[in-house]
């Protein structure tokens, strides 16, 4: 143990834990969003398991990060329309939609992946970005400011959604069609264009978050995501539907998964106990998220398709 | 006080919609004028809603013209009313409980900082617009936090905000106390003398008489009738809206109360937030006397009829007995095996299953017994007989047996309810809210079913908010304030006034 505590170590493992953290933050945040607006989208691990393989697909044959990432977004933004389309225009009920869109996305990106790659090759990872002279700070550098743009965007996106949310017409509008649609509607908002909107947004963070996680590995697998996206969503209701909130969750799993992994490195954790400390980051967060279930109510229209009458 | 020109503010000239089966509006016509307050008054189904959502974009009529000022136009959308000065306060509040005052005023409008909110500006107009109309609304307060009193003086404010000339009201006196009501009257005022053109949709007769300068009455989709205050009364404009006369004051025969059948003691109840609803309640209600419970909606009157119904549980130490029998917290079946019978508020909730036929619906308390199942199989000759009796006894409107509940309408489904709890001929009545959004037609019937079971030796005890419901059927009413029984007033001695303020918890010996 007294191996862990030491300031390395120490630092390393954070530095690792808001690494992993990257990809929940995006897709949690973008998750939020749409809930925001009254819809759930339970495909989040569907889209990010398609940005993930399209981005990865991307870097493999052209070499470009940058149209990696491109494409990652435009898939998730590509993913957005088609679940708008299918729970704002044609009102399809929203639990059973997502789950079609993560099963799509599950089968579509392991059969793209053996028709297209095969065996699995290692592609360039995105670099990390050091900031000028914060990042020569001893062991603070290291943990905060060595990261690729991807973990940098994700934390500048917190301030940026709460400020989308709370200071814009926009998110404004977004907040009155989850929580009451008809009063939006009866101004002359148009829900659909909202919840459109929103969703779209949702989704296309949701690409950005597996296409973070795909390029940060370096390498694709069949079910890449392993359940990422589901927690994502967990998070939204870990953080009551607030940016911070879910920028806590994403932390926290992220630094229990660091964790884990620098102690079953160590030792710390023996080898027979490998698998089941794989469970640490979902254990506790959701024994968080019992203990800290506040009273915090979801947006009152979520789940309710809207149409007039 | 009227800029009263010869060009109306609105004309609706032979608007006519048609659903699948039905004709909404038949050829309606509705002029209303600057600095009017126009009443539309109609049943349910009438053909109210209807035109009103036509003019304000939310239907298209099939036929028919709208004129706003003189000029032809086609209201295609919300938007659009909303831009040519049409302001509609919903009966169902259109606010986001989690927005604040202004953040819900501003929704829709252009912000003069876009992208970006610009509340500060908003805020100050809404300041001045309370200041001018009297409307006391602070707005940077959430709207959940709000009164709802105060939450429809939101609604009011969006639409001047919006600058609306003319301004739909689709029953905004439904929430209110007579207090309220009167303010409520006082900001209508404000709004007529500076010229606004103001629709009032009501079925509230008084408050009609009170409030209109013109009165256009619909029945089945057409105007059936075009007067004013002055030409008509109370009585008359029932007989126009119903198409016969109705009885607004029922018979009551003088009737001796006798024993105690419903008895509360020291009854103390949780609501579901896990504040004290009830705190502290004594009540006695004896057989042959209908006891009213008045009072503003949310001052425990629901968790005083859901402990009664067996559908709550009481703090320890409470008592209700129903028939010397102690119901609390023991479930609903007992509350029924002792005699009572519950009329629930939010009927389509707690009173039937929409989805059910309407037989179903009729056995759903007594289905298991012997008369309608042997061995766990229903009886269904035994229930369809049963079912039809109590559909020709109690006057309930309905296709058939097997029509689905939920298209009858409220009026009938209320009957419906009534017919089921009435059959078992029960000696204590519970009923909340019996006629809300029920015809003046079929809520004369349910006053009389109700009177017919106090004159049969039954205690009847009736929630309700209306005070004319009340004060037509009760011979006692107790209002209820914070959880507690503020005071009880014997018929002879009630009158509105004395009412109204105990509602808002002043009784004389009680704090003001």
């Amino acid at each position: 143990m007294s191996d862990f505590f030491t300031a390395t170590v120490l630092f390393s493992t954070l530095a690792a834990g808001i690494r992993l953290s990257t990809p929940f933050l995006f897709a949690g945040l973008g998750e939020m969003i749409g809930q925001k607006s009254g819809v759930l989208n339970l495909g989040v691990e569907g889209v990010m398991l398609l940005s993930a393989f399209f981005a990865y697909w991307t870097a493999l044959s052209t070499g470009s990060l940058w149209l990696a990432v491109l494409v990652g977004m435009l898939v998730g933004l590509l993913m957005g329309v088609v679940y708008g389309l299918i729970t704002v225009v044609f009102h399809a009920e929203q639990g059973i939609s997502g789950i079609g869109i993560f099963l799509f996305g599950l089968g579509f990106s392991d059969l793209m992946f053996q028709e297209n790659v095969g065996t699995p090759k290692f592609t360039s990872k995105l670099p990390s970005v050091d900031i000028p002279l914060l990042s020569d700070i001893p062991h603070v550098g290291v943990a905060f400011f060595q990261h690729s743009a991807m973990t940098y965007t994700a934390f500048v996106m917190v301030p940026l959604v709460m400020i989308l949310l709370r200071r814009t017409t926009f998110g404004t509008n977004i907040r009155a069609v989850g929580e009451n649609p008809e009063s939006a509607d009866s101004l002359g908002v148009s829900v659909a264009r909202m919840r459109f909107s929103a969703i779209v947004i949702g989704n296309t963070l949701a690409g950005v978050a597996g296409t973070a996680l795909v390029l940060e590995l370096g390498i694709f697998q069949p079910n890449l995501t392993a359940g990422r996206g589901f927690i994502a969503i967990a998070l939204v209701y870990f953080g009551a539907w607030r940016a911070p909130g879910v920028m806590a969750g994403a932390l926290l799993y992220g630094l229990v998964e660091a964790t884990v992994i620098t102690w079953k490195a160590l030792g710390i954790i023996p080898r027979s106990l490998s698998d089941i400390s794989a469970m640490a980051p979902a254990v506790i967060t959701i024994g968080a998220l019992v203990i800290l279930a506040r009273r915090v109510k979801p947006p009152a229209a979520l789940t309710q398709p809207f149409s007039r009458h | 006080m009227a800029t009263d020109t010869d060009i109306p503010m609105l004309e609706m000239r032979g608007i006519t919609k048609r659903f699948p089966g039905v004709l909404a509006n038949d050829a309606v016509d509705l002029t209303v004028r600057s600095g009017e307050v126009h009443t539309l008054l109609g049943e349910n189904g009438a053909g109210k809603s209807t035109l009103m959502k036509i003019l304000f974009g939310l239907y298209q009529p099939d036929e028919g013209e709208i004129r706003l000022n003189g000029e032809a136009i086609e209201v295609e959308s919300p938007s659009f009313a909303i831009s040519h000065g049409i302001g509609m306060i919903h009966q169902h509040f259109m606010l986001v409980p989690t927005l604040t005052v202004a953040e819900n005023v501003a929704l829709g409008t252009r912000s003069t900082r876009w992208p970006l909110t610009d509340l500060p500006v908003v805020s100050r107009r809404v300041e001045e617009i309370s200041e001018k109309f009297g409307l006391a609304i602070d707005p940077s307060i959430e709207v959940w936090k709000l009164a709802v009193g105060e939450r429809q003086r939101v609604e009011i404010i969006k639409a001047l905000y919006r600058d609306a000339r003319l301004l739909v009201l689709d029953e905004p006196t439904a929430v209110l106390t007579p207090q309220e009501v009167e303010e409520f009257f006082g900001i209508l005022n404000e709004m007529r003398s500076s010229g606004h053109g103001l629709i009032f949709i009501s079925h509230k007769l008084r408050e009609v008489v009170a409030i209109s300068d013109e009165i256009t009455v619909l029945r089945n989709g057409r105007v059936t009738g075009h007067t004013t205050p002055a030409e008509s009364d109370r009585q008359q404009l029932a007989t126009m809206m119903v198409g016969r006369e109705v009885s607004l004051a029922p018979d009551r025969p003088e009737i001796e109360p006798g024993d105690s059948r419903l008895v509360i003691r020291n009854l103390v109840v949780e609501s579901d937030r896990g504040t004290t609803a009830v705190d502290g309640l004594d009540l006695d209600v004896r057989a042959g006397e209908i006891v009213g419970i008045a009072g503003v909606s949310g001052n425990g009157q629901r968790e005083l009829a859901e402990v009664i119904a067996g559908l709550r549980d009481a703090r320890a130490g409470s008592s209700v007995q129903v028939n010397g029998v102690e119901v609390v917290g023991q479930g609903a079946r007992l509350s029924r095996d002792a005699g009572l019978a519950y009329v629930p508020e939010e009927r389509m909730r707690d009173g039937a299953i929409g989805d059910f036929t309407v037989s179903e619906n009729l056995v759903l308390v007594d289905h298991g017994s012997e008369e309608f199942s042997r061995r766990g199989l229903l009886r269904f000759g035994m229930i369809r007989s049963h079912s039809q009796e109590l559909v020709d006894r109690f006057n309930v409107k309905t296709p058939g047996l097997d029509t689905t509940t939920s298209s009858l309408s409220g009026g009938n489904i209320q009957k419906l309810i009534l017919a089921r709890e009435l059959a078992s001929g029960p000696t204590v009545l519970l009923a909340a809210q019996p006629t809300r959004g029920v015809d003046i037609g079929a809520a004369e019937y349910i006053h009389a079913q109700i009177i017919e079971q106090r004159g049969a030796g039954a205690a009847a005890l009736v929630v309700s908010e209306d005070l004319d419901e009340l004060l037509a059927i009760a011979d006692r009413i107790a209002v209820m304030f914070e959880g507690r029984i503020i005071g009880i007033v014997e018929i002879e001695d009630a009158t509105r006034e004395t009412l109204g303020l105990m509602m808002a918890g002043i009784h004389e010996g009680s704090p003001a």
